[in-house]
């Protein structure tokens, strides 16, 4: 998948021009097991990158995701609020968590493609 | 029975539980399942539908013998042993000094000694307890060498009848000596998951190969501690720790049901257990605070710990279990609030994240129990 891009928190971001949607890795989801509630930004919310911008509410607990670059959020999956399994189920596509307006594209450069991603996941087993 | 890994104890079952790829965490100092690749909510389900195996041999399990010993553990709880029939299984409580709860436990009346089941994280506390204050002619000996296992769900009574028919027809909370793939058990009807089922002791060397026997059967599936905690909340149960402490009295708590007949003061044996006047005086006059149940208004979770506020803001009591309810479909919880507060309907606020989430003060349980009847 080109265009997508990991932090070490383990969210992903699908960059298309200047915006991107955000959510978090299929890593992510294992560890928290069945997800039960998710709390998404409000549209127009602006974000600092390594703001908490969304809270996950796993069967056992709290988690929160953060924001993997900063900008505007321009959009939010309301797919989630009936189907917060969707996390689970479809981390990289229907789980989507929200869409962001990038404020710096250099904050992408710090980001992992998938192969480092896939290397860094391997590394923490 | 139990090798250590460093600090944390392992029972017979650690490298099942491996093998089935559970999440391991430590629990009241052993490495316990938490949950399988299944997950918690397909493992909660499962059980409400079929049968759920569970390993809870992190437990106490402790045997009392001695012509005074009914009488010596009556003076440490407010429930009656003496005339617990043989062959019965009792639901207690070890008060303390204040009418405190210092653990809840089950009691067994085995015809030649008591059984009792008590909470791992109060193992310890409790066999002390017991040690300091049973009299002199009473033996306590810790079945340091059984395991056990609980299997719940409306299954578990046609499966356990393939390994052993004379269950099917036993009675809820009674128990009864059973030989399962050749071993000497000890199975109860009851449980902490609000459905039918059994508790099983058995000789730890015994236990891999009834667990896999178990599993072999079609509605079988292991269940690990996330599902038992989501279980026995959705059922109204208590978790010791949680909703009950040394600080909780049994009227506070709404276990007045397990404060038997024969103790209370018109009772043939009344008083003579720690905290004695204050339960009375609780029975008599009210209870400052009554645990309840919580609805969260919304989806998401009220976890315990949580204050809980009236209107205006005034601390009105805790949530002391909280979580999502997978049989009932959206978040659940119990706490304990003012008894002015605690009627079924009211509406009190829980502090999530610093923001007030309305709750509905409900009844318990929350799902309908399916305990056998006969």
């Amino acid at each position: 998948m080109s265009g997508i891009k990991f932090s070490e928190d383990h969210e992903w971001i699908r960059v298309e021009g200047d915006s991107g949607a955000v959510g978090l890795t299929d890593y992510a989801q294992e560890q928290l097991g069945d997800i039960v509630f998710v709390e998404l930004p409000e549209v127009g919310k602006q974000l600092a990158k390594g703001d908490e911008a969304a809270v996950i509410e796993s069967v056992k607990a709290a988690s929160e995701l953060y924001a993997i670059v900063g900008g505007e959020v321009t959009e939010v999956n309301e797919g989630l609020g009936d189907d917060p399994a969707q996390v689970n189920s479809d981390p990289l596509g229907g789980g989507w968590f929200f869409k962001i307006k990038i404020g710096d594209a250099g904050e992408l450069d710090g980001l992992m493609d998938e192969a480092a991603y896939k290397a860094f996941t391997a590394s923490l087993e | 029975m139990i090798e250590s890994k460093g600090e944390l104890q392992r029972t017979p079952l650690y490298d099942l539980h491996r093998e089935y790829g559970a999440k391991l965490a430590p629990f009241a100092g052993y490495e316990m399942p938490v949950q399988y690749p299944g997950g918690i909510l397909s493992e909660h389900t499962h059980t409400r539908g079929a049968a759920g195996l569970f390993d809870v041999s992190h437990m106490g399990q402790v045997t009392l013998t001695g012509a005074a010993a009914a009488a010596g553990l009556e003076t440490l709880m407010p429930v009656d042993v003496v005339d617990l029939g043989v062959g019965r299984q009792r639901y207690a409580l070890l008060t303390n000094a204040r009418g405190g709860i210092l653990d809840d436990l089950m009691v067994t009346n085995l015809g030649d000694r008591l059984f009792l089941v008590v909470n791992a994280a109060c193992k310890a506390a409790d066999i002390a307890h017991l040690q300091a204050n049973l009299p002199a002619d009473c033996t306590l000996e810790v079945l340091a060498d059984r395991a056990l296992l609980a299997l719940q769900g409306p299954a578990a009574a046609s499966v356990l009848a393939r390994l052993a028919p004379e269950t099917a027809t036993q009675a809820f909370m009674s128990a009864a000596e059973v030989v399962i793939e050749g071993a000497a058990c000890l199975v109860s009807r009851s449980g902490y998951s609000g459905e039918d089922g059994y508790e099983i002791s058995m000789p730890a060397e015994a236990t891999e190969a009834i667990a896999r026997r178990l599993l072999a059967e079609d509605e079988v599936a292991p269940i690990g501690l996330g599902a038992r905690d989501s279980l026995r909340l959705e059922a109204g149960l208590c978790l010791y720790g949680a909703d009950l402490d040394e600080e909780t009295t049994p009227v506070e708590a709404r276990l007045v049901w397990a404060l038997s007949k024969a103790r209370r003061a018109d009772g043939a044996r009344p008083g003579g257990y720690p905290g004695e006047a204050v339960i009375l005086g609780q029975l008599a006059d009210g209870a400052p605070r009554r645990r309840i149940g919580l609805r969260p208004e919304g989806r998401a979770p009220v976890r315990g710990g949580s204050e809980l506020v009236d209107e205006t803001g005034r601390s009105v009591g805790s949530v002391t279990s909280g979580g999502f309810g997978p049989s009932v479909g959206g978040p659940v919880a119990m706490g304990y609030v003012e008894t002015a507060l605690a009627g079924e309907g009211a509406v009190v606020n829980a502090l999530v994240r610093g923001k007030a989430q309305a709750m509905q003060v409900t009844r318990l349980p929350f799902v309908k129990p399916n305990y056998y009847r006969g």
